[in-house]
């Protein structure tokens, strides 16, 4: 049996240490009425037949057509080194770092990814990680109705629609109210945050790029918000923290994102990277995992799981959150990745991305019926609407080799004809040049 | 050992990244633009490779050590899954391509995993449906309660509490409190099992949930299962599985058969997905008929033509609990798993992890005291109340361990057994392992009795000896200042 080292004489002899004489002794205290209705699986297969199956299967997803769908998640270049280091099986065979004597390797990065997250969005404090941006999200704004005491939050509709259905999800059976905010011209209508801000509000969220692909600065929500008494959270995309202003030079109380874009491949939606960061006095409502560095009996620095108190398996029902894990070695191929571009290499990337996007943009804009639709400055990312239903086009650029965008019109009713288009350091002027050639003759 | 950040030189350059093969302005305000570069460390890429190298010989994992840490069930990844999770054609797969036009024609091959997967994992427990979304065992559990919270909801019966035994992990009290239920906590009695008489005193009509782990955190099957789930749909209450121990009883009985109504599962126990240092996981939930309509969207359907395609129209559904459709990558290292092992191979899963169990505890149960004194499944709960006599805790025991060569044991939970020291060798550790690690356990208790001071200065042989915890809590210290 693979994985299953026993011979039959172990098995003989150990059976007979512990006193039975077969197997089945030892599941007789399951009651024989509680027997397997039925059992009925599959034979097991060699390795090689199985990943024989899962390559025939592999090959049917159409990894191969060239890729402009963004949506909050991209097809980014991932250094070569990401995945020898994070393969290491010291890694990625060990549990929760509990015992820090046998953990340090795993303390340590996350205590680094910690740091580097700090840094890239400008806060004092960030978790171990949490399951993606769409609960990270979430866990914000319970911190957010608990440091407050409000049950009422203002949701900007840039915000991803895909977190924005998970809290209501989430929220269902908590008696949690959730404002929507309708974008203007692409971006936040501060008139309409202002006029719905009050003495109820626990927080605003905003997005920044938006879904859209617009950025934005929010220190003046940041001030309206202040002023009502509410937070503010805000959901970052994080490389392009590379060249964008980030959330903690505008005042955001709490930040979180998707890390996916940090050396994490696609992978079908998971797994991802949830990453949070706050202020440093909201430390101890924070959810989920986080690392503190101390000192051994010998005064040695060490690294150690902290601020335990706030967790469910001291806390049980008061816990902060029911989360137990945190995405670790997903963090560590982000902190992997941050450490490999570097300080310099980041900023590349992102302006890398943003030039290309930028060229895309324009390119696209000059073909005859295609227009931008939001004229607010974007990143990587930006709709562009369409003389006919985006769903047809896009479908059209499929059977051309194209994953050309994501039609706006599945999320945002009234948007049937808006394609949303991502270009990352990735895509070539020749790639870029082709979806524009097969965009205008589909359209012609 | 220093930090990254420490060893960080300005103008020193990593990976070289895509360059820019187009001419155009970046049309983004200065006022929206970062205003200086984030502090991230600039060194080499043989720098990273060497550092984090260094970090990972500072791990133990299952690769290096034994590790029979209990409740945790950490057996051999097998290396073939990491393999198939790797495949071009599943890692570099956008989740939104099924929803382009001919889209769910675009992923056929990741749904079918999905569905197939979901599939075998309702004939392994005998529940009627599963949804592959939650992306960790608790995640699940909460999942789970959202399910049963949405079922009572919809027949207009507002139930307020939800049951869990003392023995139960924190997870579960902390999930149905954060699914808005209030916790009632029953005790275990004398043979370690939730105790009946006080479940009846407490069961009522308030009751939404009852949450139960069999095998429980001290690895002991409950007989009165039946009686239980008797008691729970008599006051329309819905049972729930913790499948966190499914390992002991794969092929022996199924939660679908026992009357359960939801089980999640752990993925990176069961089914031997790595834990990678604390995720990711998998946290599939299965459900009975009647909270289908209740299951998350979206989901993957099989058509009639044998394609596979994404289903939204579920208008009692709970909604999204994940971005898309659980955490893929893990799902596909268990479908291999479950592919390569088979039925057969999968009952003897439980019959040998429930041998080695036994195995190692008739081994210890003479030099540690034993609360519960039957045959166990997949592991057992000792108590250090002997070696306490002479100062030595389970806490020392366990470190001592380490400078042995063994990852130690869980301490300190199960919560019900005083000093505890909860061991689960799993089934892919070998006699020898065992016989080796057995050796090592009778030998502290040697020591324990011989020379007590001698353990609480273990570990000696790990980079850093016992860290000050209470240090920890006060400096506060949870990312790098340098002159801080």
């Amino acid at each position: 049996m693979p994985y299953i080292p026993h011979t039959e004489e172990d098995l003989n002899e150990m059976l007979e240490a512990v006193g039975a004489s077969s197997l089945d002794d030892l599941f007789a205290d399951i009651p024989a009425s509680l027997s397997p209705r039925s059992f009925d699986l599959p034979k097991g297969k060699p390795e090689h037949e199985v990943l024989r199956t899962l390559r025939g299967l592999a090959a049917k997803n159409a990894t191969q057509l060239v890729n402009f769908v963004g949506g909050g998640f991209y097809d980014h270049f991932i250094p070569a080194a990401v995945d020898p280091i994070v393969s290491r099986s010291e890694f990625y065979t060990a549990y929760t770092p509990y015992q820090p004597e046998t953990s340090q390797g795993t303390l340590q990065a996350i205590y680094e990814y910690q740091t580097a997250i700090c840094r890239l969005v400008e806060m004092d404090v960030s978790n171990a990680s949490l399951y993606d941006g769409g609960t990270a999200l979430y866990e914000a704004s319970m911190m957010a109705v608990r440091a407050t005491g409000r049950k009422k939050i203002i949701v900007d509709q840039g915000v991803s629609p895909i977190y924005r259905v998970m809290l209501e999800s989430y929220t269902s059976n908590l008696g949690l109210q959730f404002e929507q905010i309708p974008i203007s011209g692409g971006v936040t209508d501060r008139k309409k945050i202002k006029d719905a801000l009050g003495s109820d509000i626990a927080a605003v969220i905003v997005q920044n790029p938006n879904f859209f692909g617009c950025v934005d600065d929010f220190s003046d929500v940041s001030k309206m918000a202040k002023e009502a008494g509410a937070m503010v959270i805000c959901s970052v995309y994080p490389l392009s923290l590379g060249l964008i202003k980030p959330p903690g030079a505008m005042g955001a109380d709490i930040v979180t994102g998707e890390g996916q874009s940090l050396g994490l491949p696609l992978s079908f939606g998971g797994p991802y990277l949830g990453f949070m960061a706050a202020r440093a006095d909201n430390a101890r409502r924070m959810p989920g995992r986080i690392v503190g560095a101390t000192e051994d009996t010998q005064g040695r620095r060490g690294f150690v799981l902290t601020l335990q108190t706030r967790e469910q398996h001291i806390r049980r029902e008061k816990a902060t959150s029911n989360i137990c894990s945190n995405e670790a070695l997903c963090a560590l191929s982000a902190l992997v990745y941050m450490c490999l571009l570097g300080k310099g290499g980041l900023q590349q990337v992102a302006r890398v991305c943003a030039e290309k996007a930028a060229y895309t943009r324009k390119r696209l804009s000059q073909i005859p019926g295609v227009n931008i639709k939001y004229p607010a400055p974007t990143f990587n990312e930006f709709a562009v609407e369409l003389p006919r239903d985006a769903g047809t086009v896009i479908g059209d650029l499929i059977e051309k080799g194209f994953a050309a965008g994501f039609p706006l019109g599945r999320y945002y009713e009234g948007m049937e004809r808006s394609m949303l288009v991502a270009v990352t350091e990735k895509r070539t002027k020749e790639e870029i040049g082709r979806l524009a050639e097969a965009l205008e003759e589909v359209l012609s | 050992m220093k930090l990254i950040y420490e060893k960080s030189s300005p103008g020193r350059k990593g990976v070289r990244p895509p360059e820019s093969d187009v001419f155009a302005k970046i049309e983004i305000p200065s006022a929206l633009m970062r205003k200086k570069p984030a502090e991230l460390p600039e060194v080499s890429e043989l720098d990273v490779v060497r550092h984090f190298t260094e970090l990972s010989r500072r791990n133990f994992g299952v690769d290096t050590n034994f590790y029979p840490l209990g409740s945790c069930t950490m057996k051999y990844n097998p290396k073939m899954c990491e393999q198939a999770a790797k495949m071009e054609g599943f890692a570099a797969l956008h989740p939104l391509l099924p929803q382009l036009r001919l889209g769910g024609m675009l992923t056929q091959g990741a749904l079918q995993i999905l569905h197939d997967c979901a599939a075998l994992l309702c004939e392994i427990t005998g529940m009627a449906e599963f949804t592959m979304q939650p992306m960790a065992g608790a995640h699940g559990e909460l999942t789970g309660i959202m399910l049963i919270a949405a079922y009572h909801n919809s027949r207009g019966s507002k139930k307020t509490k939800v049951i869990v035994p003392d023995s139960a992990h924190g997870t579960n009290p902390a999930s149905a409190a954060i699914a808005g239920y209030s916790v009632v906590t029953v005790k275990s009695n004398s043979r370690g099992v939730m105790d009946l008489e006080e479940f009846e005193k407490t069961l009522d009509d308030e009751t939404a949930a009852v949450m139960l782990t069999s095998p429980n955190t001290l690895g002991l099957f409950n007989a009165d299962l039946q009686r239980i789930v008797e008691l729970a749909r008599s006051k329309d209450a819905l049972m729930y599985y913790d499948g966190a121990n499914l390992n002991a009883i794969l092929g022996r009985c199924r939660p679908g058969d026992m009357g359960f109504d939801v089980v999640h599962l752990n993925l990176h126990k069961t089914f031997a997905t790595p834990h990678g240092g604390g995720g990711p996981g998998a946290g599939p939930v299965g459900v009975s008929e009647k909270l289908i309509p209740f299951l998350p969207i979206s989901r993957v359907v099989k058509r009639s033509d044998g394609t596979f395609a994404l289903d939204y129209d579920h208008p009692q559904s709970i909604g999204y609990i994940a971005p898309f459709y659980g955490n893929f990558g893990v799902i596909l290292k268990a479908y291999a798993y479950i592919l390569a092992l088979g039925r057969e191979g999968l009952v003897r899963v439980s019959e040998t992890a429930v041998l080695n169990a036994n195995y190692l505890m008739s081994k210890l149960k003479d030099a540690y005291e034993l609360p519960y004194d039957r045959t166990c499944k997949h592991e057992f709960v000792l108590s250090a109340s002997k070696q306490m006599k002479n100062g030595v805790r389970a806490l020392d025991i366990a470190k001592a361990l380490i400078d042995r060569g063994f990852h130690p044991p869980t301490v300190y939970f199960p919560l019900i057994v005083k000093e505890s020291i909860m061991i689960e060798p799993t089934e892919t550790e070998s006699k020898e392992t065992l016989d080796a690690f057995a050796e090592a356990m009778l030998e502290v208790a040697r020591v324990a009795d011989e020379n007590p001071e001698a353990l609480r200065a273990a570990p000696s042989t790990t980079p850093v000896s016992r860290l000050d915890e209470v240090k920890a809590v006060k400096k506060a210290d949870f990312a790098y200042i340098p002159n801080a």
